[in-house]
């Protein structure tokens, strides 16, 4: 076999690009949007909708925010990288907030009086909602804290973070890519 | 899909650690099979260490480049261990630049080299793939076939299983073995081109393709790479003097 080959090589090497560009045409398409509106909690997909209470049980729903970029953080008081990385949230938040920029931190299944003493002691001034069934977190498969999605205007996510404490430049560089974007 | 690992109290990030593994599985195959190519298996492991350490740098390096005004506030972050701080081209592109330099150096035979490496190569690839079914990147086209998966919402073409079971066809083809490839570096351009009609082939069942007009961008780069493959097998011939894999292997024996 290996002499056929050898011996017919040019062939070969004729046959099978052009049996290639054949596939190449037989699996070109225009671009599928269905499967990209589909939500998900990946990378280039819709984000998945929530509605979720804050600390003052007003209802907050993810789809509200169309148009704004937006962080979206799962944490957890027991969490320590979560603990780590608010400081850093904190700043960034306050620093963007003039041009846009909205961040909601979900917190995963703890009571309202736990994350409200977190809140408070870590004087932290974005929205935090509670998901205290864990609903929201299997919407997203959060499996490890802290996770962070980075939404565009148009509510598609452009980027996930899992594990923490996330570094100030990276949340700066997405942050800046989600509001120089155009929906 | 096992985005993470649950060992106690750490949460280990499965594709990572999925990488690593192939990455010391090909090294330890890379050096052993050095020495079927007369080429120094220590010294090629120095070469495969020294280019991924110079990869992560240059990786690291060219993001705080293309974004030094997020790093100027906050200089520490130079050092963090966050993965989305690399430009994983330019890391790919300084990895082979200083590995090539280090190889030159020590006076490798580069195409002795890279048949060696191909083995390594062929494995990292298997583990690729399977980090990416961890992650769920990569992830395929809906699809109602039996075997498809629930990923994202959808039923979908597991690519990945498909793409990780071909890397290890291609792994059996390119394994070393007596008579099959003469002249020093044919084993690793046929590997090459291997993997470019694999991908040809399987970018088609792929959810995340990037698109030139209404092809695909991977197919076309895959088809040119092939292309390539094939003239270079063509003009790759055994020297005058050249021992062929055969009689290498028989003398190292």
């Amino acid at each position: 076999m290996l002499c056929f080959i050898k011996r017919y090589r040019f062939f070969i090497s004729i046959i099978t690009l052009g049996l290639g560009l054949v596939w190449i045409v037989v699996s070109a398409r225009g671009m599928d949007l269905s499967d990209k509106t589909n939500p998900a909690p990946q990378r280039g997909f819709l984000a998945p909708d929530f509605t979720l209470r804050n600390l003052n049980s007003d209802d907050v729903r993810l789809s509200n925010y169309r148009g704004y970029p937006l962080i979206v953080n799962f944490w957890a008081s027991w969490c320590p990288p979560c603990q780590a990385e608010m400081p850093t949230f904190l700043k960034i938040y306050n620093e963007y907030k003039p041009r846009g920029l909205v961040l909601l931190a979900v917190n995963t299944q703890e009571d309202r009086s736990r994350a409200l003493n977190f809140v408070q002691s870590h004087s932290l001034t974005f929205p935090v909602l509670l998901d205290i069934n864990g609903t929201v977190s299997d919407r997203y498969r959060i499996v490890s804290l802290p996770a962070t999605f980075f939404i565009n205007k148009a509510g598609f996510i452009d980027e996930v973070a899992y594990g923490g404490p996330i570094s100030e430049a990276f949340l700066r560089v997405q942050v800046e890519k989600l509001i120089q974007e155009t929906p | 899909m096992l985005p993470i690992l649950h060992l106690g109290p750490l949460a280990i990030q499965t594709p990572g650690l999925i990488i690593l593994i192939g990455v010391w599985i090909g090294m330890s195959i890379t050096e052993r099979h050095a020495t079927r190519y007369q080429v120094n298996g220590g010294v090629l492991s120095d070469l495969i260490f020294i280019s991924l350490i110079a990869g992560v740098i240059g990786a690291r390096l060219a993001y705080v480049i293309h974004y030094s005004s997020a790093f100027t506030n906050n200089p520490i972050s130079l050092i963090s261990l966050n993965l989305g701080l690399f430009e994983p081209a330019w890391g790919l592109i300084v990895g082979l630049l200083v590995g090539g330099f280090y190889g030159w150096r020590k006076r490798l035979s580069y195409k002795a080299s890279l048949d060696a490496l191909t083995s390594g190569l062929a494995i990292f690839a298997i583990s690729y793939h399977l980090s990416q079914f961890a992650s769920g990147d990569g992830y395929g086209s809906p699809s109602n076939l039996p075997w498809a998966i629930h990923l994202w919402g959808l039923s979908r073409h597991p690519v990945q299983i498909y793409a990780a079971l071909v890397d290890i066809l291609i792994l059996c083809l390119v394994w070393p073995r007596p008579a099959w490839f003469q002249a020093t570096g044919q084993r690793f351009v046929v590997y090459i081109a291997l993997n470019a009609g694999e991908r040809l082939f399987l970018e088609a069942f792929r959810g995340d393709s990037v698109f030139w007009g209404n092809f695909r961008s991977a197919q076309v780069i895959a088809w040119l790479i092939l292309a390539l493959c094939f003239w270079t097998i063509g003009k790759i011939k055994v020297k005058q003097g050249e021992v062929p894999e055969d009689k290498a292997s028989a003398e190292t024996i």
